[in-house]
């Protein structure tokens, strides 16, 4: 039995001593996609914002419990955390482009790395692109500003400035909540590629979404996990009355 | 009887109109007045001379270079402050008893006449550290007189950077003091030096506060230590004691059409910069 890439046990995400995550225990496998589904204020995001300690930066927040990437804890004290955030990828919802201009965006973490060598930033542009299959619509328009480009593209660009990073793990926050169905398809389909090499973790409003482009599903409600199963599972027979009841659109 | 929707739109529409044009003429019958009596003594030799028997005759050579030496150092001296104290107190500390009382500090600073700020200066500086009456004095006392302006302007801009942008910089491994110099700074630029360029166009027009801390010579300034004399400050002598008045229009025209001149430069720099960085 090989390591999950990213176990989660016991973990409690609180901001101002209130509980928003409860007690959560979960792995992500090596290359799969794992869905996260449930209605607003189950605690996703900010379980999602754990997974790269994007949360420390509110002053509020505190935890409990471990978080174990390959086997080691990202909150002990010398986990370099700009290091754990190039590695876990993070896309937003909105799709948010630095005001600069396509190129910048994409080589920004690479620069923040202190990667300076052009050669190497263009090798990694490229594949980057490619990935999210962005690669023919923008590679000769590197100088626009990259706010030009459509909501799907700016989505799909924010992906490739994660992966220029080479990350093995990828975590998105909806990012497909403000796109149109072909965007959407697209993304999707980048998805699938690119499970491969990253583990996903994919946290969506959309629970069509969730059947399509995830191998494993995981039902938050209120903070809690109520079952995590394999997708086709979940939408079938879901082993928990409150699944079902969400999944057939009774509450959420 | 009711006044129809329509009609309060146009009571409405004319009564702005009518305000705002009365600001609008303010401006431009203060402006007007000055360089009609002013600009036709503006000569080549005006601007290249020093002054001869107090101003009546020559030109204010030394004051164009006192005005902007002391007005220059004064902005390089309050801008690095004033955006490190911006940057603190938006990024780098969290709202409390600490923000609140140098926010509240700022804001009495910016409350207090400018002639407060001048016999301060003078006490402190001139007499206390020994700086005399002179272009550091000056200097020193506009760079307390603007800071509040600096700081509470860059606080803003930094503001109106989305949070999203900041996210976006973290999520890629960027540390604090990268994101800050990267992306909040960056973004933030226009806002900032417009806050720059009022308080270089508020330290150029200040009179009281230079009058008692660099003092009114009339020779160009050779060091730092020098006594100079501003533009404004030239000004409010040759009229107020009667020594010339076309050659204090003459003043008054030049700082004006200086002030104009550099708020253009701001902006076009300013707007070369963000096309630059907007590519």
């Amino acid at each position: 039995m090989q390591q999950p890439r990213i176990a989660i046990g016991g973990f409690t995400a609180c901001f101002n001593g209130k509980a928003v995550v409860k007690n959560l225990a979960l792995e992500v496998e090596a290359h799969e996609r794992l869905a996260i589904i449930g209605p607003s204020g189950s605690g996703k995001t900010t379980f999602l914002r754990c997974l790269n300690r994007l949360n420390d930066l509110d002053p509020s927040f505190s935890h409990s419990g471990k978080i174990l990437r390959d086997g080691n804890d990202i909150y002990a004290p010398n986990v370099d955390v700009a290091e754990l955030r190039r590695k876990i990828g993070m896309v937003y919802a909105v799709p948010v482009t630095l005001p600069w201009s396509i190129y910048d965006n994409l080589v920004y973490g690479l620069r923040l790395a202190g990667i300076r060598d052009k050669t190497k930033l263009d090798e990694r542009v490229e594949a980057a692109l490619r990935l999210a299959f962005l690669w023919d619509e923008v590679k000769d328009r590197m100088r626009e500003p990259a706010n030009v480009l459509s909501g799907g593209q700016q989505q799909r660009l924010c992906i490739a400035r994660v992966l220029v990073l080479e990350p093995d793990v990828l975590i998105l926050d909806e990012p497909c909540s403000g796109l149109d169905p072909i965007s959407t398809a697209k993304i999707e389909d980048a998805l699938v590629a690119l499970k491969a090499q990253h583990s996903i973790v994919l946290v969506t409003n959309n629970t069509k979404q969730a059947a399509r482009a995830s191998d494993r599903t995981a039902f938050f409600l209120l903070g809690e996990l109520v079952e995590v199963g394999a997708t086709s599972q979940i939408f079938t027979r879901p082993a928990k009355q409150q699944t079902s009841d969400y999944l057939e659109g009774r509450f959420g | 009887m009711r006044v129809s929707p329509r009609t309060t739109e146009r009571v409405a529409v004319g009564v702005l109109w009518v305000l705002a044009s009365i600001t609008f003429s303010v401006l431009a019958f203060i402006l007007t007045y000055v360089l009609v009596h002013g600009l036709p003594h503006v000569t080549w030799t005006f601007l290249t001379r020093g002054p001869a028997s107090m101003g009546r005759e020559g030109g204010v050579l030394p004051m164009i270079v006192g005005t902007f030496l002391v007005a220059g150092l004064a902005v390089l001296i309050a801008a690095p402050i004033g955006v490190a104290t911006a940057v603190y107190l938006t990024e780098y500390t969290r709202e409390g008893r600490l923000t609140a009382t140098i926010r509240f500090g700022a804001d009495c600073l910016a409350g207090v006449p400018s002639i407060i700020f001048g016999l301060f200066g003078f006490v402190f500086f001139a007499i206390t550290l020994k700086m005399g009456l002179s272009v550091l004095s000056g200097s020193l006392t506009l760079a307390l007189m603007v800071l509040p302006t600096i700081i509470r302007t860059s606080e803003e801009a930094i503001r109106s950077v989305p949070y999203a942008f900041r996210d976006v910089s973290y999520g890629l491994g960027g540390t604090r003091w990268q994101t800050v110099t990267h992306v909040v700074l960056r973004s933030a630029l226009p806002g900032i030096s417009t806050g720059i360029v009022l308080s270089l166009g508020r330290s150029i027009s200040e009179t009281a506060a230079v009058m008692l801390t660099a003092g009114s010579a009339l020779r160009l300034p050779r060091s730092l230590f020098d006594s100079t004399r501003t533009l404004a400050l030239h000004f409010y002598i040759l009229s107020r004691e009667g020594i010339s008045m076309p050659n204090a229009y003459a003043t008054a025209s030049v700082l004006i059409v200086a002030i104009l001149a550099l708020n253009l430069f701001a902006y076009w720099l300013m707007r070369r910069f963000v096309a630059k960085v907007g590519r």
